[in-house]
């Protein structure tokens, strides 16, 4: 017996899906190509810049005397020491200017997202913020020159640097902090306010905690560029190979300056020291930022 | 506890517009009021100014008086926390604090407002939670994130979190609308608990819910879009759907408009 083919067998219009075209895969294609070249192409320096630093300094880092000494006393012929005096510098005028920038800046943050909004002062505000945060580091630095020791008639001190780098972390940890308040739902702060709570304690106890997490990654993050700043220990300082404690006296290394000193030294030595202190800014400026994830991973919300 | 609102020619508006005309109107203790109409017509907005909250946006607000058992809240030497503090509010959308656990979340107004007795805070907390109906469902995970919990458990935590600072007045705006038929039903049976204790004021779309959970039901319209929303009949609830006095209240529940 044979099936005879009825017209319901046969598909009453041709099939609805067509295949990909040539030119949409070519196209994809290109388009797939150009993503991944641009890739690389930004990657090469990066990672020849990484590789260049381990290799040259590397070596130098690897050993207890450079994470617990100075060059104290050394000349330029004497291989050994560390750059303990320069570590405790940079890790010094960074958490200095912390201290000073970060309070100011989500208070600054806050009255622009919870007070002054569409003001006059707010606009104001925003303005000179984004003004600052293309202020390229030497201006910040000479300003503070001319205000710190040609007008306050003040030394030259680790101090000076912090309020420098100040200058240039407000206005970045400003804008973080302002995008995160932001996206606070307002519905959180009016199930505050229909509680009975005032507006400035609905802001710290229930605005900034949920945005605490975006915060302090924002604020490692600027912590991490402003250490690795030159300009300012280049105008505010003096270099120093011995250990100085005291921000407020006295000349102070840090990694920046000593690198820059170092590569005066035109011997094996000092090649060894300049690389060795990058390799060791890299190593710093990593570990905030990784501890600067770790924390908001510790502070983020959670929902089990 | 549960006192009486009498809201007298009250005009509400934002910035220059003016979005609800002169309503006047009496909202009596342990009874369920609901504000029905028209998505425009200003019931969320007439809510919003029982607890002073209307004024948190920016450029809003309110003339006219609207009396707690005879003090108006809107007088000048009033502090509006104060007034929040005794007519607590549940939003359309659950809202728990995210960075809170549930038993916080439930003592947060109390918290802030300075409470440390651990062990009184813990109390309140059972005690909202079973006022909450929601006791037996988190009383093993009290310490974990009320962000954890379903859609419909997260409004009764905001129910527990209201009723815990044991409030004078409950406003509800528009509770169940992001719910589930039974989230919906769990918070409807919460209400008719509730209105043994509180003086409760609840906005709904959905007229089926006003006649199952309200005494009193007040109905708002507009004249058109830009025109202030007014309050055209109020009622007790049977008399509203059976057989209203204005021709515009019978074309709304049955469904002729709106």
């Amino acid at each position: 017996m044979t099936t005879a083919t009825t017209d319901l067998d046969r598909p009453a219009t041709p099939p609805a899906f067509q295949e990909i075209s040539p030119g949409r895969k070519f196209r994809n294609r290109l388009a797939t190509v150009l993503v991944t070249g641009a890739f690389l192409v930004a990657m090469v320096p990066l990672v020849w810049v990484i590789w260049t630093v381990l290799a040259k300094g590397l070596h130098r880092v690897l050993n207890a005397d450079w994470w617990q000494k100075s060059f104290g006393g050394l000349t330029s012929r004497n291989p050994g020491g560390g750059v303990y005096h320069a570590i405790y510098g940079t890790l010094l005028q960074g958490l200095l200017c912390a201290v000073i920038a970060v309070p100011i800046a989500i208070m600054v943050a806050v009255y622009l997202v919870e007070y002054g909004r569409r003001s006059r002062l707010a606009k104001a505000v925003t303005f000179t913020v984004d003004i600052l945060s293309g202020v390229p580091s030497i201006v910040a630095a000479l300003f503070l020159y001319a205000l710190w020791v040609t007008t306050l008639g003040l030394p030259r001190s680790a101090f000076a640097v912090s309020l420098a780098l100040v200058l240039l972390m407000i206005p970045v940890v400003v804008r973080t902090t302002e995008e995160l308040l932001k996206i606070v739902p307002d519905e959180l702060r009016e199930a505050s306010y229909a509680l009975g709570i005032p507006k400035w304690k609905t802001i710290v106890k229930i605005v900034l905690p949920t945005a605490m997490s975006g915060i302090i990654t924002g604020v490692m993050l600027a912590l991490a560029r402003v250490m690795g700043e030159t300009a300012p220990v280049l105008v505010l300082v003096g270099y120093n190979q011995f250990i100085n404690y005291d921000p407020f006296q006295g000349n102070m290394a840090s990694l920046p300056l000593l690198m820059n000193s170092e590569r005066l030294t035109t011997n094996a030595i000092g090649e060894a020291r300049v690389w060795g202190a990058a390799v060791t800014l890299v190593l710093i400026i990593t570990v905030f930022n990784l501890l600067g994830s770790l924390l908001s991973r510790l502070t983020a919300i959670k929902t089990k | 506890m549960a006192k009486r609102i009498d809201i007298k020619d009250l005009n509400l508006f934002y910035g220059s517009f003016h979005a609800v005309d002169g309503v006047t109107l009496a909202v009596p203790p342990r009874n369920v009021t609901a504000f029905i109409g028209p998505s425009g017509c200003g019931k969320s907005t007439v809510l919003r100014s029982l607890n002073r909250m209307h004024e948190v946006i920016p450029g809003a607000r309110a003339e006219g008086q609207v009396l707690l058992d005879g003090e108006d809240i809107y007088s000048a030497a009033v502090d509006p926390v104060s007034v929040r503090r005794t007519i607590g509010m549940v939003f359309q959308r659950p809202n728990p604090f995210p960075t809170m656990s549930i038993r916080d979340n439930v003592v947060a107004g109390l918290r802030l407002a300075g409470v440390r007795d651990r062990k009184r805070l813990d109390e309140v907390a059972e005690r909202a939670l079973r006022g909450a109906n929601l006791w037996a469902e988190v009383k093993d995970r009290l310490g974990k994130p009320g962000g954890g919990l379903s859609g419909g458990q997260q409004q009764r935590l905001c129910i527990a979190r209201a009723i815990a600072v044991q409030p004078d007045v409950l406003l509800m705006d528009e509770p169940c609308s992001a719910l589930d038929p039974i989230s919906t039903l769990a918070i409807e049976d919460l209400i008719g608990e509730l209105k043994k204790d509180y003086t409760i004021v609840i906005v709904t779309h959905n007229m089926q819910q006003a006649a199952r959970v309200s005494d009193q039901t007040a109905f708002f319209n507009l004249a058109g879009v830009g025109q202030p929303g007014k309050l055209i009949e109020v009622d007790d609830t049977e008399k509203i759907f059976s057989n209203p006095s204005t021709k515009a209240t019978e074309d709304y529940i049955s469904g002729r408009f709106g």
